[in-house]
């Protein structure tokens, strides 16, 4: 069999057999504890700087930041965002509760359907998940309630995501999944498909040149809730 | 197999550098890439810190890498996956073939994979009537003019925009063949409305693999088109192709090695998007593949551990060596003749495919070191390409006028006096026939050396020797 083969191949170049029942523990053991390598110092500051860091990065990435205060205010927030960009006051939403509970009838005219998207959807309204401030990126974890195709088939991508879900570095947001999630398959933690997104869809293929708007979301618009005091600018 | 075309590596060369459009092209790219790496790691000050530490999961999993390919494989199958191992191109092809005809398959998406270059997928399924449809932009182009990749990242790097237009006007006929092309953004929205039809369509999408992750069984890809993510999405079955050395331990390993990868391949912090894959869709899921493969392929990789080619299987695959090569920005891609291009493909070719077919891609390099000083795993690419000098010595592969030239400077070499001799006699000799002219135009048996520019007349004062000692005596 050729997993053997290779197996063996492996081997004869290492020069050894299989490794030895206590090396294995040691191997086994760095799965486990996953240690930290260097993180960047970028990230290491206080609350309010890492969201603005955040912010700021997004918006490097040619994505955009609106920010409220109160929960109450998204659907608004989303029907400007629709109106200023010149589009149907129409979206797909991912089926997520604490975006369902909102209160959507505030804004009559906006018309949404809760599912997956299909490739006849232009807007999507997407739960985050949460956010890493070093970079700028979105976690966007595969669940029922937060479908993949949401992430790319609409020209435009609104994120939902509370200030409190913000992290420095990847590794936390890496470590807020292996604490939050069970797999229903595996036991573990890690869904179907984790989609790390900064910024919205481009493509440098033509004459190096950078260009937005390839396969996936043209814009990419994230409304930022502040639930979490600490987070606040200082006033 | 790509057609291997790298034993005619000089002619290839010659080609290049005469090609107007390509030295244009080449022109036009190269300085973007440098400047926005540049960039991107004065951005962060721990950079330096990060590609030693890369060097170093790397190394870490090469010596235990059948444990962390077990693991791994064992971890996808947990997720309901299922991996394919293959030690050859020929097996990788038999598989991926097997699970598409199960799938029923007529079309397949194919994200950007080099792997899949190297296993010549794409003849394959369209020799037995599945047709495999390139999405990536780059890539896409290149299936329509029926070439190969000439840049391992930007694969259209050898093409400009007034190529694109051509090639899209001759193979779009459904469109109005009168349309105007106004910025490079329409030409990307054609791109877009084109292949979107494909992505619903398609029975099977295959991707490659940036990293394997041993802890969790996640397939690791990188994109900033959101191709490979629509590619491994949509359809009802989704195949990796991931070649051994691809596997890392953990998340946080993976992590550090993605804060490397970006900002050395297009200057970008990070990719738009690295999306993870585990295992086939979840019971309640609303999306996602019905099945997830792993074809794992060695195909020449598990014979380079142990030996003094190690190293090389750190690669994550950056295009940084070849973006920053003197000999790759003068001939492109395609003159290397195989699927990986540049300084990282002058070590690995010959690995793969053999020394007698790739002897000249470790000679085409003025060791300069630049290659070795950005690699972001930090690989002796110089040292590497110097083993292969070596070894095609040893094989008696190297032309016989080199050989013979060699073993008499060797001659030499061995012997100071004579050497010292020598080479005075052949100052002498230059200065004379120079006549204070300063260069030569020309010189017998130095024709093609001669042919791209002058030779310099040896100064006045004798060897860099004699005027050593004159020199020291001087103090």
């Amino acid at each position: 069999m050729s997993k053997d083969a290779i197996l063996a191949s492996i081997r004869r170049g290492l020069k050894r057999g299989p490794l030895p029942a206590d090396q294995r523990a040691m191997l086994d053991g760095r799965l486990a504890t996953h240690p930290r390598h260097l993180i960047p110092a970028r990230s290491r500051v206080p609350r309010p700087e890492q969201v603005a860091l955040f912010i700021r990065n997004v918006e490097k990435e040619f994505g955009s930041v609106d920010r409220v205060a109160d929960a109450a205010e998204i659907p608004g927030a989303v029907a400007e965002y629709l109106a200023a960009q010149n589009l149907e006051p129409r979206f797909v939403m991912a089926p997520n509760p604490d975006l369902q509970a909102l209160p959507w009838a505030d804004k009559p005219l906006l018309a949404f359907e809760a599912r997956r998207a299909e490739a006849t959807d232009t807007v999507s309204v997407q739960h985050g998940y949460a956010a890493i401030a070093e970079t700028g990126t979105l976690m966007l974890p595969s669940d029922p309630a937060r479908p993949t195709t949401l992430n790319l088939l609409a020209e435009t991508e609104i994120v939902i995501l509370r200030t409190s879900r913000i992290v420095g570095a990847y590794e936390e947001a890496w470590d807020t999944l292996r604490r939050e999630r069970t797999d229903p398959v595996t036991g573990g933690f890690m869904p179907r498909n984790v989609m790390l997104v900064t910024g919205p869809s481009r493509s440098a293929d033509i004459e190096q040149t950078l260009e937005l708007g390839a396969h996936g979301p043209r814009r990419l618009h994230i409304i930022l809730l502040d639930d979490d005091p600490a987070a606040l600018p200082a006033a | 197999m790509v057609q291997i075309t790298s034993p005619a590596f000089k002619q290839n060369a010659a080609r290049a550098l005469a090609d107007a459009g390509l030295q244009k092209a080449l022109g036009k790219a190269k300085g973007a890439f440098l400047q926005r790496r540049a960039e991107a790691v004065s951005r962060l000050p721990e950079f330096e810190q990060l590609r030693d530490i890369g060097r170093d999961i790397k190394n870490h999993t090469l010596a235990n890498l059948d444990f962390y390919l077990e693991t791994y494989a064992a971890n996808v199958e947990r997720a309901g996956g299922t991996v394919h191992w293959c030690s050859t191109a020929d097996e990788a092809r038999a598989a991926v073939l097997e699970i598409c005809r199960r799938a029923g398959a007529k079309t397949v998406t194919k994200g950007k994979s080099m792997i899949s270059e190297e296993i010549s997928i794409n003849d394959h399924l369209e020799k037995h009537g599945i047709t495999p449809v390139e999405t990536d932009l780059g890539e896409y182009i290149i299936q329509l003019r029926h070439e190969h990749p000439s840049h391992i990242i930007a694969p259209a790097f050898h093409l400009n925009r007034e190529d694109w237009e051509a090639d899209f006007r001759r193979m779009h006929t459904d469109l109005d063949p009168n349309r105007v092309f106004n910025e490079r953004r329409d030409i990307l929205a054609e791109a877009r409305t084109k292949l979107r039809s494909r992505f619903l369509a398609a029975d099977v999408g295959i991707t490659g693999a940036n990293f394997l992750i041993a802890e969790t069984g996640s397939s690791v890809i990188v994109t900033n088109e959101g191709n490979g993510d629509l590619t491994q999405t949509l359809p009802r079955v989704h195949i990796a192709l991931a070649s051994i050395e691809k596997v890392v331990p953990t998340l946080e390993d993976a992590t550090s090695l993605l804060r490397l990868l970006a900002r050395s391949a297009t200057g970008q912090d990070f990719s738009v998007y690295t999306t993870f894959s585990t295992g086939a869709r979840r019971p309640a899921d609303l999306d996602g593949p019905e099945e997830y493969h792993v074809v794992l392929i060695d195909n020449g990789r598990s014979n380079m551990i142990g030996s003094e080619f190690q190293e090389m299987l750190r690669c994550i695959r950056c295009a940084a060596c070849m973006n920053h090569c003197p000999v790759y920005g003068a001939t492109g891609g395609h003159a290397y003749g195989w699927v990986y291009p540049g300084p990282m493909g002058s070590v690995l070719t010959p690995s793969l495919v053999g020394i007698d077919k790739a002897g000249h891609l470790p000679n085409a390099s003025t060791f300069c070191g630049k290659c070795e000083s950005v690699c972001p795993v930090k690989i002796p690419l110089p040292s590497l390409m110097r083993h292969w000098r070596e070894r095609e010595f040893e094989r008696h592969l190297t032309p016989a006028a080199v050989r013979w030239n060699l073993g008499l400077w060797a001659w030499f070499a061995k012997r100071p006096t004579m050497y010292r001799l020598a080479t005075r006699a052949g100052i002498g000799a230059l200065s004379l026939l120079a006549r204070g002219k300063g260069a030569f135009r020309s010189m017998p048996f130095a024709g093609g050396w001669t042919k791209g520019r002058d030779l310099p007349a040896p100064e006045r004062g004798g060897t860099f020797m004699a005027r050593y000692a004159k020199m020291q005596r001087g103090r």
